[in-house]
This record gives C-alpha cells, sequence and structure tokens, in this order.
C-alpha cells in the first residue's frame, strides 16, 4: 500500500481552486486563439480578442476570470493500492476548496435552495469518487459556473430517435440556450448509461482538452458533426452572431437498457477550468 | 456596429430613445448592482408599498454578483450574469423609472414590451469577462443587503463600461438580428 496523508490532498486542492480560477488553460486558449482567426462577424472576433484579454489579466493581476468562480466540482480517482491517513478524505478535499476560495478572494456562491441564504464560505463541494487500480491519487478541481450549468439539459430518448434525434436535441439545446450559457461553449455530452449516468458522462467529457478528439473515430466524427451543426446556428460569441458558437464537442457514452436513449448535454462557458492534480 | 456612444449615467428617456440595437455603448457614471436575492427584496418592499433603499429614477442597475476585492483592489471580477433570471422583477422595476439594464442573455417578452412602454434600454457585458471589466470599476460601496455578500446592491462608479445594446425602445433585439445574419439553412 502506497500512503498518503489527506493535509496533503487538502493543500494540493487548496492550490489548485485558486490556479483553476486565474489560469485558464492552455488548452482553451488555444481554442479561442483558433476561434479568433476563423471567426467572420467583427463583433464576433473582437469579443474573442476581448476574452483572451481576460484570460491573460486573470493571470498576471491573480484576479479570477469570471466573477462566477463555481460551485466546486471533484473528480477523484483512487488508486486502491492508496491508504489515506491522517483524517476523512472527503472533509479535506471540502477544506481545501473552502480555503482556497476564501484566501484567494474566489466568490462565494453556494446558498440553501429555499431560503437562498448563502453558506458562506463555498461548500458543500459536489465529490465524484472513482476507484482505479495502482497506487496512485488523481484529482480534478472543476469549478462550475451557474450561468452554463443552467442551460444543460438531459433527454429519456425512445431508442427510435437514433443518432439524428439524438444530434437533433443536441443542437436544439444549444441554440436555445443562445448567448445565456457564455458562448462560444464547450459540449460536454452523455449518451448512455442511465438518468445520473449519462449526466455523470457528460459533465466528465468536460475533462477531456478542449478539442481533443474521442479515441474512437467514428465517435470522433460524430462529435465534428455536432459542432458543424451547432456553429451553422449563427449565435456567435455571446449570442451576438456568428460563426463560433461552440468550441469543441466531446462524447462520453456508455450502453444503456434496451428500453432507453438517454442523452445529457453539459454546456461550460469557454471560462473551462479544470486543474488536474496527481499525488 | 460602428458606433460607439459614451452614455452617462443616470439616463433619460431622450437618451435611451436614441440607442438602437448594435449600438455600442461605454459606460460612465453610477450605476447600482442587483441580481436575484436583491431583486426579489427590492420587489417585496414595492409590493407591500415600502420605500426602497436605493433610486429607481433614470438609474442602471448592473446585472453582477461580483468576487471579492482583494486587498488594493476596488472590486474582484465583475462581468454580467444572466438576466433572464430578473425577468419576473424588471417591468415593476422600469415602471418606476428605471432606464437601463446590463448583463447578459435573452429577455422575455414582457420585459421587452416594458422596455418599449417606460423608454428602457437592455445592454450586454461580455459575459466571463470579468477581470477586464473589473478595470472600468473606480469605486464601489455596498449600499443595501450587506448579508446577501455577493449578491449584495453595490453603487459602482464606472468609467467606460464597455456594452452593446439589445433590446431598444424600438423594439429591436441583437440576439435574434445577430443570429439571422450568420444563420446558415
Amino acid at each position: 500500500m502506497r500512503r498518503i496523508m489527506v493535509d496533503r490532498v487538502r493543500e494540493a486542492v487548496r492550490e489548485a481552486a485558486a490556479r483553476a480560477n486565474f489560469e485558464l488553460g492552455a488548452d482553451t486558449v488555444k481554442a479561442l486563439e483558433a476561434a479568433r482567426e476563423r471567426e467572420e462577424s467583427a463583433v464576433g472576433k473582437e469579443i474573442l480578442e476581448r476574452l483572451l484579454e481576460n484570460a491573460e489579466i486573470a493571470r498576471t493581476e491573480r484576479i479570477p476570470m469570471c466573477q462566477d468562480t463555481g460551485l466546486a466540482v471533484l473528480f477523484v480517482e483512487l488508486g486502491q493500492e492508496v491508504l489515506l491517513e491522517g483524517g476523512e478524505f472527503n472533509a479535506a478535499l471540502e477544506e481545501g476548496i473552502r480555503l482556497g476560495y476564501e484566501e484567494a478572494y474566489l466568490r462565494k456562491s453556494v446558498c440553501h435552495p429555499f431560503t437562498r441564504a448563502n453558506t458562506g464560505d463555498n461548500t458543500p463541494v459536489i465529490i465524484h469518487t472513482e476507484i482505479v487500480p495502482g497506487d496512485r491519487l488523481k484529482i480534478w478541481v472543476v469549478p462550475k459556473g451557474g450561468g452554463s450549468e443552467n442551460m444543460s439539459r438531459l433527454f429519456m430518448l425512445p431508442p427510435s430517435a437514433g443518432w439524428q434525434g439524438i444530434k437533433k436535441r443536441i443542437v436544439e439545446t444549444v441554440v436555445e440556450a443562445g448567448p445565456n450559457p457564455c458562448p462560444p461553449t464547450i459540449l460536454g455530452i452523455g449518451i448512455g448509461g442511465n438518468f445520473e449516468g449519462c449526466a455523470l458522462l457528460a459533465k466528465k467529457a468536460l475533462l477531456r482538452p478542449a478539442g481533443m478528439p474521442h479515441p474512437d473515430p467514428d465517435i470522433a466524427r460524430k462529435e465534428q458533426e455536432i459542432l458543424e451543426e451547432v456553429n451553422a446556428s449563427g449565435v456567435g460569441p455571446q449570442g451576438l452572431g456568428g460563426r463560433v458558437t461552440s468550441l469543441a464537442a466531446h462524447i462520453l457514452m456508455m450502453p444503456c437498457h434496451i428500453a432507453s436513449l438517454p442523452v445529457a448535454i453539459n454546456l461550460q462557458c469557454h471560462a473551462n477550468r479544470h486543474v488536474e492534480i496527481e499525488l | 456596429m460602428e458606433r460607439v456612444i459614451d452614455l452617462a449615467t443616470p439616463l433619460t428617456a431622450e437618451q435611451v430613445t436614441e440607442l438602437k440595437a448594435g449600438d455600442r455603448v461605454t459606460i460612465t457614471g453610477r450605476i447600482y448592482t442587483g441580481r436575484d436575492a436583491a431583486h426579489r427584496r427590492l420587489f417585496e418592499l414595492i409590493e407591500k408599498g415600502e420605500p426602497l433603499p436605493i433610486p429607481l429614477e433614470g438609474q442602471v442597475i448592473y446585472y453582477v454578483g461580483p468576487s471579492p476585492a482583494a486587498p488594493g483592489r476596488v472590486i474582484g471580477a465583475a462581468g454580467p450574469t444572466t438576466s433572464y433570471r430578473m425577468d419576473a422583477y424588471t417591468p415593476k422595476l422600469l415602471e418606476l423609472g428605471l432606464k437601463g439594464m446590463i448583463g447578459k442573455g435573452k429577455r422575455s417578452e414582457e420585459v421587452k414590451a416594458a422596455i418599449r412602454r417606460y423608454k428602457a434600454v437592455y445592454m450586454a457585458a461580455i459575459g466571463g469577462a470579468g477581470a477586464l471589466i473589473s478595470r472600468a470599476v473606480r469605486e464601489a460601496e455596498v449600499v443595501a443587503y450587506e448579508d446577501l455578500g455577493p449578491e449584495a446592491i453595490r453603487c459602482l462608479r464606472v468609467e467606460g463600461l464597455p456594452a452593446v445594446v439589445v433590446n431598444d425602445v424600438h423594439g429591436n433585439d441583437l440576439y435574434v438580428m445577430g443570429r439571422e445574419a450568420y444563420r446558415i439553412r
């Protein structure tokens, strides 16, 4: 067994919370740069330019790229040969977020669903843990903004809908969302599984570097097909019209029940924050 | 989108009548922040006939919940939040004299009708450009509902806050116009 003290986990998450919000990943910067080159709308081009400038200001001045520093989502891959010591693992993750958000002046965006009273420290967090072979511990810190999350959708389609039906729902979701999720967006798409399974696949699809195609060439082609249709919609940067509505479409798939065809679309704004930690 | 208009707050009906969807504006002067929870409270006060903590006549509300100001800064990141969540409260505020709104995203038919009826304007700032936009904020002071944290109402003094006119008094909607211009059928 490989021993990892949970204090180390807390400290890594604490640092990652700030880094995720200050430093837009190289994958997204590259995607925005490519979008700026191909955008035909003058306004759209300028918006993309401003977004790149915004990312640079955030990085150099250590100010969040977006005021919505998100609900903290943590994906964990825990090697089954890891022994976690020195305290409670989930509590350490949450404490890392709490400390990171406080000391980096990140916004506390979590509240009671009815009273809307702010919990004051950006907790609780959402944790998805998977036990995997090996002795490594991997954590993805993914602050997720409310604007794009609100435009996300889940459909339990009849199997007869097929690929055309799936595609139709995805494109409709993006077009109906229009300016609301802060386009250009990245589309996390989960197909198959069941009700909660496809939602989780959709979110997990967002962890992939923006624009990296699925390893299966057939699924990669489907990702491209969705991207082309979405970008033909004219929604454009910030919904003000243009050629670039989405930067990338990422699909994750798994088998489903013979009666079902679940599809989930998790919209991600251009502030595509995901930091990976390996301990 | 050739015109760039300097807009000084507070606004008059004459000023907003001249604005057209697609106009680029830079806003200078005092504006108020307000989002979900603050709108709910303002609306409740109006329903009870009680006085409001901020003036509405000619004013501009910016839908923003800024991140906290780090030491030496006026404000944290301060980009717009999605506006439709304020739609239920907006017609009433426009009736009471609110002249401008800054946010991002589509408005309801009721809000668009109220914009025409009461002569107001809805403008979009760049969503997700919170670090960049914060540079236009010169002063920030909480003026109501401090307990709401990021959702408290702040009075901001802004200089050259960039935005684009989306819904004007003439019934135009830039989100519809912009998309149609680039739609491939």
